[in-house]
């Protein structure tokens, strides 16, 4: 891959028309954004890890788009590609994050106790509760440019910090690279294993280079806490378990993750943050609290609704099958999940999921009954 | 030469910290490189900025393959080769039979010197072809071009192409712009190239940008066939069925020479050296690029003990009917030169020939249950 800003400045032997993408089959919010006179405008300048414009879209170039998902179509290579390169990326930002504004500023909430309820979401509908995010390490590009050092270091930190958790979270790491059979069988088995992304939206970034050196999965004892290490973003943090507790899954969430930054800010390293942002990692969309909140759930009535669609939306919630991202529905379970990442704090997006999946319980309940939900329909949030 | 960022920025880690884990790797490059080579490389980069984690990813991200050992390095431009010569004139000693750093490789597109060939049994023999790359000297290769770089080539190409006549009048098809009917047609040929899937080649960074400067051109006798911008800048193939490869071949030389005073009348004449031959992507296609082949039913030879030894002695390799990481079906082998480097297009050519009459014969033999003993040949 030519991450180099040398080869940069020889492409400037060619015209910003020469070099520009053909982009006229493309349905992504960098082919929505992107233009001539941005293209002209930046395809100079590089980061001080040597990150460029072309490194920046080149995932969106590959991959015109995609049936069920409006992808992103460019990644950051650090932290200060959305400085060097907000021109560009501000615009996708307010595009994909609903008008949000260069300008504004983005709260950030990990204290559990702000959270009203959460812990009674009826386990008759609600299979499982689940909070992710995604945590990225300053100092450290990140996995469309980091080298294998960089990686290494990143991994390294990771597990220094993981190992001296207590209590709850106690655990364990396994890499990848030389787990054995058995533990890669367990790890499966508990759905935990993550594998080399097939993916042509993020093979075509470059963060599947060197696989699977340096990649792990890190899981306490219990197995309702777990962090994935140089996949997509440095750390994915992960809190889950069966039932409808939302309430502790988001408890254990923040402690978790509260105790893990310290641990870093004791070693000299925190996470990419700022108060635009949020929290700074890969894709865009997983900029500001980088949380999807969800719970699996059986709506196989709601979900044939004709108002299903607009009661998400209403809601701030999105759908997925149980596969993840792009994936069906299977037998009348769905996925569901806070929509906004930026722009909200944590606490925000996970009370919308409590309430949200609620209001869907009952909903589900009420046409089981063959009742109408006419008078339930809420209102834009 | 300006310096390249992100890998100045490496150099904070040292050798171990950046040094690839290989040990599950079986591949030409995991073989060569060591700590020390890389240390004494990883600071450098060529002009245009290609550096040696360039030149090794993709044999990082594809530690083998079950029936192929594969090369797991590129190069980036022409420099590649000089500037990473610590780490490559080793690969092309292992993977060209010893062809040492000071070897000269010759060249000779001349039709002429090639015996016979015009007379293999298309009983056996279904169709003959001779493909070779081309890298266009200025352009930096598919692993590291840009996108003006690449179409800039595209130009050039058509601009070449298209003052073809005679039997090599043809036309272009971009993959860009092709209607259904032209897609069909060209799949019905056997012509159209796709974007590839292989990690092999995507982890080397050339399917970029696909499908944008990239394109298929042939006569309009279909029998030339060139392709852009898919593995190296061009692939020039010259086919038809049948067993006379004497034409094939004298159809190769004289388009490609034509094709070659072309683009040296634009100043941009191909990548070729003394020491390396014809400069391709893959260490593994230096020298002549070339590799001449026919498709030959063998059912009873392909089964006989001695096959592989005596594929082995003749110079010649197999493989299956799909390419080169393909196995055979009905006893139909595509069977062609194993040498690129240090041996001319007519030898390598000559080696096929020579070497397709012999298999020939042997099939005929063991067809009428008779032994081949007496036929088997000499290491050439």
């Amino acid at each position: 891959m030519p991450f180099g800003n040398t080869h940069n400045q020889m492409k400037m032997n060619y015209s910003a028309e020469q070099e520009y993408p053909d982009l006229s089959k493309h349905n992504n919010h960098m082919a929505k954004v992107l233009t001539p006179a941005i293209y002209d405008r930046l395809r100079s300048k590089q980061t001080p890890s040597g990150f460029t414009l072309d490194d920046v879209i080149q995932t969106g170039v590959d991959n015109p788009g995609h049936p069920f998902i409006m992808t992103v179509g460019c990644v950051a290579g650090d932290e200060e590609t959305y400085e060097v390169f907000k021109e560009l990326l501000d615009p996708v930002i307010e595009d994909r994050h609903g008008g949000y504004k260069p300008s504004d500023k983005h709260k950030t909430d990990l204290n559990p106790d702000n959270l009203k309820g959460g812990d009674d979401l009826d386990p008759n509908y609600v299979l499982s509760s689940r909070v992710r995010t995604g945590r990225s390490i300053r100092g450290f590009c990140l996995p469309p440019h980091c080298s294998r050092g960089e990686r290494r270091m990143v991994e390294k930190l990771s597990n220094e910090a993981l190992d001296s958790l207590t209590g709850d979270l106690k655990g364990k790491y396994y890499a990848l690279k030389n787990m054995t059979d058995a533990e890669q069988q367990q790890l499966i088995d508990d759905h935990f294993l993550f594998d080399k992304p097939v993916s042509p939206l993020l093979l075509a970034s470059g963060m599947a280079r060197d696989w699977p050196d340096a990649r792990g999965i890190w899981h306490n004892d219990n197995k309702t806490f777990l962090v994935w290490v140089n996949e997509e973003d440095h750390l994915r943090v992960i809190s889950m378990q069966k039932g409808g507790n939302m309430k502790e899954v988001f408890n254990r969430f923040c402690t978790g993750l509260t105790k893990i930054e310290s641990l870093f800010k004791e070693k000299g390293h925190e996470f990419m943050w700022n108060e635009h942002l949020g929290y700074v990692l890969t894709c865009p969309s997983n900029l500001g609290t980088g949380l999807r909140a969800g719970v699996h759930m059986k709506l196989p009535n709601m979900s044939k609704h004709a108002k299903f669609e607009e009661v998400l939306k209403r809601l701030r919630l999105q759908k997925r099958g149980t596969g993840g991202v792009d994936t069906a529905a299977v037998g009348g379970v769905f996925d569901i999940s806070n929509a906004d990442r930026l722009g909200f704090s944590e606490v925000e997006l996970v009370q919308m999921v409590v309430d949200g999946v609620k209001l869907l319980t009952e909903m589900e309940k009420r046409l089981e009954k063959g009742q109408s939900i006419d008078d339930l329909i809420p209102a834009q949030k | 030469m300006t310096k390249n960022c992100h890998n100045d920025y490496k150099m904070k880690f040292s050798v171990d910290e950046e040094y690839p884990d290989l040990s599950k790797h079986n591949n030409h490059m995991a073989k060569v490189l060591t700590k020390e080579i890389y240390g004494k490389l990883r600071g450098k980069s060529t002009p245009s900025g290609f550096t040696l984690d360039d030149v090794i990813q993709t044999g990082v991200d594809n530690p083998g393959h079950p029936f192929i050992m594969t090369v797991g390095c590129v190069a980036g431009d022409e420099e590649s080769y000089e500037v990473f010569k610590d780490l490559l004139d080793p690969i092309i000693s292992d993977r060209h039979g010893g062809y040492k750093p000071t070897d000269k490789h010759k060249t000779d597109l001349n039709f002429e010197n090639l015996k016979g060939g015009d007379d293999l049994d298309p009983n056996y023999v279904l169709s003959s072809r001779v493909r070779t790359g081309r890298s266009i000297k200025g352009f930096t290769l598919p692993p590291h071009n840009s996108r003006g770089e690449r179409r800039g080539i595209e130009k050039l190409s058509i601009e070449a192409l298209s003052s073809l006549d005679g039997e090599f009048k043809g036309k272009y098809y971009p993959l860009n712009g092709m209607t259904d009917a032209e897609q069909e047609q060209l799949i019905a040929d056997h012509f159209l190239f796709d974007k590839p899937v292989s990690p092999l080649l995507t982890c080397s960074g050339m399917a970029r940008d696909w499908p944008d400067g990239r394109g298929i051109w042939h006569n309009d006798n279909k029998t030339f066939l060139v392709w852009v911008n898919e593995e190296d800048h061009l692939r020039v193939i010259s086919m038809q069925k049948g067993g006379n490869m004497k034409e094939v071949f004298r159809r190769f030389c004289v388009g490609l020479q034509k094709i070659e005073e072309i683009f040296k009348k634009h100043n941009h004449g191909f990548m070729w050296n003394e020491h390396l031959g014809y400069i391709l992507t893959c260490p593994s296609n230096l020298g002549t690029g070339l590799r001449g082949g026919v498709h030959v039913k063998l059912p009873k030879l392909s089964t006989h003990p001695k096959f592989e030894e005596i594929l082995t002695r003749l110079r010649l390799q197999k493989r299956g009917t799909g390419g080169v990481d393909t196995a055979s079906v009905g006893g139909v082998f595509d069977i062609s030169n194993a040498d690129r480097l240090g041996s001319s297009e007519v030898e390598q050519v000559q080696l096929v020939v020579d070497g397709v009459k012999l298999m020939v014969e042997m099939e005929k033999k063991l067809e009428k249950g008779e032994s081949i003993d007496g036929m088997i040949p000499a290491q050439k």
